[in-house]
């Protein structure tokens, strides 16, 4: 910055914080176990919390340490229900807030009960979904202790000093960067539905709760849900978890174009979406947006047409099982992660490509196929 | 009403590019604009004050040349602008720009008044963390909301403000009480554009301008790069894939059928899978 501070300038730090020394204070060093918040929302528990316990299990299990589930909710069968499956999903044990105050999300009543179990089970490692609830208490409790918290995090991992490397997508998505919390503890991270894998359920016993009592009375919390309105159209909501995703990007040209996208998608039974110039153009809706600033996506198959691969495109369908690209040119980025790739016109191949599959899974010709 | 809105000035990061032999970023000639989501959050306070009066103070953090972006505001119709600004604050995480935001709020609120809303935008499209408002809700000890998409009513006697969050499974309706931190999803309401004689205004106005001191910041080891618990370790271009896609090529003839094959060559599971979905099971 150009103009005079008034305050002495601070000095230069020697190659910045990469620079920072590990230098854990004592207080922290009791900190041990892996958290992961499950999330639910009048009794439905978000999916993130499941692939984070899958995720929170590997850290766990590099760290040697035990994996903890954390359920804040109403008292009752749903929550138990959700105490449960946490174990299906591999927690060694579970932290359970149950209290009335807890049936709708509010930060207030859920920031407290969070902090409170971290001071005093004290845990060094926290991960929460990076949906609406889970950025919205996770920055709350990271500033109320004072902590590190890396944001959306792609890909976590332990080194070699057992610290945690949170990798996440840096200037508006086009580069990657490993952010540690070396200093402070919990590390604490977000991560966002479909980056993870979800884990193999495995019908286990429930094993070790510990409850703990939230400490508040009704009066203590000054937000108050008025209303609640489902969200409508819960079919939108589907293309995180879709098994066949079919979207389409700016190649396509024009809004009428685009659907060839939805006849494909329709005759496959799949979600489409879109790249996000078309949200920005209007021609899609911005909840069928995939990538960084919309959904990640980790279908079976993905079948990208028009769509050049932008890294901010990238990073949220690599988990895909097989990526077909359909791009008029040959060096198009997105055939650098691309399982199969097709250097054709998109608005030529796809209603080809939607007559062919509806012949091929046509119930008649799989008949006749078979025999 | 006294209402604060926290704006940050961002690079126009769709224009950022990335050199493709050093992937060091290529800044130079990227325009900036103010965070769009920021945007909703300086007209909400908008409306809000042309109906229950008062003022609106916009605060920003950022390089000298963040000015640009409190003029644009001001010609909006704000009030009064402020810009932090300091070389303490370079490398600042969320922990740390929500210390010298939050500081600097206080100072708003000892020297222009106390402020009933404080407004932040959802999140920043060059940070993506969405955790500055809630950090600087806290600090404050403001209650919290979130992923606003609408202001219903705010009530200046009873100091009530009712709002519609949005999550994942549906819309909230909220009742909290003032002072309140409120961070603005994309608004129901249109933006203004100022006009003309506003962006003249605006160009001439004053820009309440605070070095860390100024805004009464006391503990520097919370500002920047030693104030930030997180570490930048490494920063780097995501690998290509080791093995590279199969590709069929093709001018004219268009292989519809190839292209299925080699997807079930690859899946065979999937034929299966799209039978089902196609038939829809
Ligand atoms: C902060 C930030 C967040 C972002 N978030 C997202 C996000 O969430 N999602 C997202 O998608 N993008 C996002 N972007 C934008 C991203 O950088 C790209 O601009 C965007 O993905 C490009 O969309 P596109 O590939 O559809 O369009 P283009 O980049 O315009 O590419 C069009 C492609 O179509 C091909 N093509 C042209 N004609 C045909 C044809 N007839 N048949 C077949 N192919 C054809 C071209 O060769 C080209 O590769 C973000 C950017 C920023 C800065």
């Amino acid at each position: 910055m150009a103009d005079a501070p008034k305050t002495p300038p601070a000095k230069p730090q020697a190659g910045g914080r990469a620079a920072s020394k590990k230098e854990l204070p004592d207080h922290f060093k009791p900190y041990k176990h892996v958290w992961v918040f499950v999330e639910q929302e009048r009794g439905q528990v978000h999916p993130v919390s499941w692939e984070l316990l899958g995720e929170g299990r590997k850290l766990a299990d590099k760290l040697d340490v035990d994996l903890a589930a954390v359920v804040l909710g109403p008292e009752g069968a749903e929550t138990q229900h959700v105490v449960a499956e946490a174990f299906n999903y591999g927690a060694d044990l579970a932290y359970l807030v149950a209290d009335p105050l807890l049936r709708d999300y509010r930060n207030e009543p859920y920031t407290k009960a969070m902090t409170d179990l971290v001071n005093t089970y004290q845990p060094e490692i926290l991960l929460l979904g990076a949906t609406t609830l889970g950025r919205d208490l996770a920055g709350s409790v990271a500033t109320t202790l004072k902590t590190g918290l890396t944001a959306d995090s792609t890909e976590l991992d332990v080194d070699d000093d057992k610290s945690l490397a949170a990798t996440r997508p840096t200037f508006g998505g086009s580069l990657l960067c490993t952010i540690y919390t070396l200093n402070y503890r919990p590390q604490m991270a977000t991560v966002r539905p479909r980056v993870m894998p979800m884990p193999e359920r495995v019908e286990r016993p429930v094993g070790k709760v510990i409850t703990h009592p939230l400490g508040l009375v009704e009066g203590d919390i000054v937000t108050k849900v008025l209303d609640f309105l489902p969200a409508r159209d819960s079919a939108t909501s589907n293309l995180a978890y879709a098994d066949v995703v079919v979207a389409g990007g700016m190649g396509l040209g024009s809004p009428e174009n685009f659907q060839l996208v939805k006849q494909l998608a329709t005759t496959l039974g799949a979600e489409y979406g879109c790249s996000r110039p078309l949200v920005q153009k209007g021609w899609v809706p911005s909840d069928r947006q995939i990538g960084q600033t919309g959904k990640t996506i980790r279908p079976k198959l993905y079948i990208a047409a028009g769509i050049s691969g932008a890294i901010q495109h990238r990073v949220e369908v690599e988990g895909s099982d097989l990526i077909v690209a359909i791009n008029t040119d040959k060096n198009a980025p997105i055939f650098d992660f691309a399982h199969v790739g097709l250097v054709a016109d998109a608005i030529k191949l796809l209603p080809a490509l939607t007559e062919a599959f509806r012949r091929r899974l046509s119930p008649h010709n799989r008949d006749k196929l078979a025999s | 009403m006294h209402i604060v809105v926290c704006i940050k000035q961002v690079p126009d990061s769709a224009q950022i590019r990335v050199h493709p032999v050093t992937n060091t970023i290529m800044r130079q000639g990227v325009p900036t604009i103010i965070n769009p989501y920021d945007l909703f959050a300086v007209e909400e306070a908008l409306r809000l004050r042309d109906t229950h009066g008062g003022e609106v103070t916009v605060l920003t953090m950022g390089p000298p040349s963040a000015e640009d972006s409190l003029r644009r505001v001001l010609s909006f119709g704000v009030d009064r602008a402020v810009l932090l600004t300091d070389r303490f604050f370079a490398g600042s995480d969320t922990l740390a720009t929500t210390y010298a935001l939050a500081t600097a709020i206080k100072k708003i609120g000892e020297t222009f008044g106390a402020p009933d809303i404080v407004f932040t935008g959802k999140q920043t499209i060059d940070g993506d963390t969405a955790q500055v408002g809630p950090g600087i809700a806290k600090r404050l000890d403001l209650r919290q909301l979130t992923y606003i998409s609408k202001i219903d009513s705010v009530d200046t006697d009873a100091k009530e403000i009712v709002v519609e969050r949005r999550s994942e499974a549906g819309v909230q309706v909220l009742k909290s009480q003032l002072p309140v931190l409120v961070a603005m999803l994309e608004g129901t309401n249109d933006l203004r554009r100022g006009t003309l004689e506003e962006a003249i205004a605006a160009a001439r106005a004053e820009v309440v301008r605070w070095s860390a001191a100024d805004a009464g910041i006391e503990d520097m080891q919370k500002c920047g790069l030693r104030g930030s618990p997180t570490i930048v370790k490494k920063v780097f271009a995501p690998s290509a894939r080791s093995e590279k896609a199969a590709f069929i090529e093709t001018e004219d003839q268009v292989p519809a059928e190839a292209l299925i094959d080699e997807i079930f060559k690859r899946q065979p599971a999937l034929e299966d899978d799209l039978a089902a979905l196609a038939s829809g099971y």
